[in-house]
């Protein structure tokens, strides 16, 4: 009785559930990015897939994105969220069961996807593969995340909701939103169902939830890490309040409606992708206020970036997600869609806001997280982390650079027509013409998995009782 | 009066209601309250300490 007292005249944070996600944020990094590289490299050498269905590229790509977005950016979102609204409603979460329920639960998601999708079994939606018996598990999985979350948020200790929880509470509804509609599915056995939508209405049911992915899993959840991770690590407090009320509004208004820009000169009716087209374009303004108001932030403070490598994976992540937001709406304009759909274009802008904006946020999250949950004053060691952030630079940009040549090439070598009518180039002359571009490809997505690699020994260095974290070397400071 | 008049009204009334929040975050009035809520992330250093100590303990 005497303890149940303590704890509630001195509360204290679960620190346990985020340390679980935190870790796992780096295993199925390493994991997903490493079937990235191997079906990069299929691309390549096609040989690759040993003639094994299971280690198919058409398998393994829907393993991949699974991973690395649901997996690594699922645990990684999972990890900040709890701790966000913990620190900043200074309460404990309303369930240290629920919150444990909800670790154990996403990890049995993810190693049903890692099994069943290498074996074949999938809806065949886009970044909504699994089956339905998996998609029930998800969908109570989140319920729960959604209960543990609001719950910690009615009975924080402040009066005010801190605009980061705003943007992780969007997220979670939405989410749950977009995941129950985009499911509804008839089930004929234990491994395949039908989708509930047909034809063009499945395609736009399939394509809101495609994009909303984007828009809340991907965006608001990663701008919810860094409305409080930015100013953390800055230590000094976001650069406008009122800019970041405004910029939450209008971004969780308009993104809702971008899905059509996927299916420009499809079956879709022309005011709808003219809709859809007119807001992306619209969504540029939010977004950028977005980061605008977290790279000034660090207006004043701008020498921390020299010093802290922590600091400068945080703000380069916001410079590659100011980049892809200015690159999305333009390519679902339809003219340039005309060009840049289906070619290899799409995958370069797709990573540049992967590997730029969500990896790296979330990585220097981690990083900033990683002390705290082990009660050390910083990560073993500061230079790695260093070294890490330039391979992950390098990384992404050779990736995008690459798949941008390679875009542009294609959906010109694509759209050649001779005098009389006749396409000037058959389809496979525009793969072999790639082929450079798949080799810079892979060579840039195994530096930035190798980043991961530097990680993993700093982060399990960090863990260990028995070491010390070393000395900032005096170099570290000029670099 | 058809859809088309209902679908005008709900784009006017979402440009009002934009307005409005403009208006209402940057009034003179809520800056004392924003700042507060600005220095959130800086306010419960005690609590992680107290935690930090806990698990300490605990181990």
């Amino acid at each position: 009785m005497s303890e149940l007292n303590t704890a509630l005249e001195h509360p204290t944070y679960n620190y346990k559930v985020v340390r679980q996600f935190a870790v796992m944020t780096v295993v199925w990094g390493i994991v997903g990015m490493m079937v990235g590289v191997l079906i990069a490299a299929q691309l390549a050498w096609p040989a690759l897939n040993f003639d094994q269905p299971w280690l198919h590229f058409g398998r393994l790509r829907p393993l991949h994105t699974n991973a690395v977005i649901f997996a690594f950016g699922g645990s990684a979102l999972f990890a900040t969220s709890y701790y966000i609204v913990q620190r900043t409603c200074q309460v404990r979460l309303i369930s240290d069961r629920l919150a444990a329920f909800t670790f154990w639960g996403w990890q049995l998601v993810i190693v049903a996807a890692a099994i069943t999708l290498p074996m074949g079994i999938t809806t065949s939606k886009e970044y909504a593969e699994l089956e339905w018996p998996i998609d029930i598990l998800i969908t109570i999985v989140w319920v729960v995340y959604a209960v543990v979350f609001f719950g910690t948020i009615v009975k924080r200790k402040t009066s005010h909701i801190y605009v980061a929880n705003w943007f992780l509470g969007a997220y979670i509804l939405a989410v749950a939103l977009l995941h129950i509609i985009n499911s509804m599915e008839i089930p004929v056995d234990m491994t395949k169902s039908y989708s509930v939508y047909a034809g063009t209405v499945d395609a736009m049911v399939q394509w809101w939830y495609g994009h909303n992915a984007v828009g809340f899993f991907l965006t608001a959840g990663f701008l919810g890490m860094m409305y409080y991770f930015v100013p953390k690590q800055a230590d000094r407090p976001v650069y406008s309040y009122r800019l970041s009320i405004v910029h939450f509004w209008a971004l969780v208004a308009v993104y809702i409606w971008a899905g059509p820009h996927h299916l420009h000169y499809t079956a879709l009716p022309d005011w709808a992708q003219s809709l859809g087209m007119v807001m992306s374009i619209i969504l540029l303004a939010p977004s950028w206020g977005g980061m605008i108001n977290g790279m000034m932030t660090l207006s004043g403070a701008w020498d921390k970036l020299r010093t802290d490598p922590i600091l400068r994976f945080l703000v380069v992540s916001l410079s590659f997600y100011g980049m892809s937001t200015f690159e999305g709406p333009m390519m679902a304009i339809r003219t340039v869609n005309a060009l840049s759909h289906y070619t290899d274009w799409t995958i370069g802008h797709v990573h540049s806001g992967a590997l730029g904006w969500v990896a790296m946020i979330s990585i220097g999250s981690i990083y900033h997280l990683i002390p705290i949950l082990f009660a050390k004053p910083r990560m073993y060691s500061v230079s790695l982390i260093n070294t890490h952030f330039w391979m992950a630079t390098i990384g992404t940009v050779l990736y995008i650079v690459s798949m941008w040549v390679n875009g542009i090439l294609q959906g010109l070598m694509w759209r050649a027509y001779n005098q009389d009518g006749t396409l000037t180039y058959s389809f496979v002359e525009a793969v072999a013409a790639s082929y450079p571009g798949y080799v810079v490809r892979f060579i840039g997505g195994a530096i930035f998995f190798s980043g991961m690699l530097v990680m993993a020994y700093n982060v399990y260095m960090t863990s260990r009782r028995d070491v010390e974290p070393k000395a900032i070397p005096a170099t570290a400071n000029a670099a | 009066m058809d859809i088309n008049d209902l679908r005008g009204l709900s784009t006017a009334f979402l440009m009002f209601a934009f307005i409005g929040l403009c208006f209402w975050a940057y009034s003179k009035k809520r800056k004392k309250s924003f700042d507060e809520a600005a220095n959130l992330p800086f306010a419960d250093e005690e609590m992680n300490q107290r935690t930090l100590q806990e698990e300490e303990k605990n181990d």
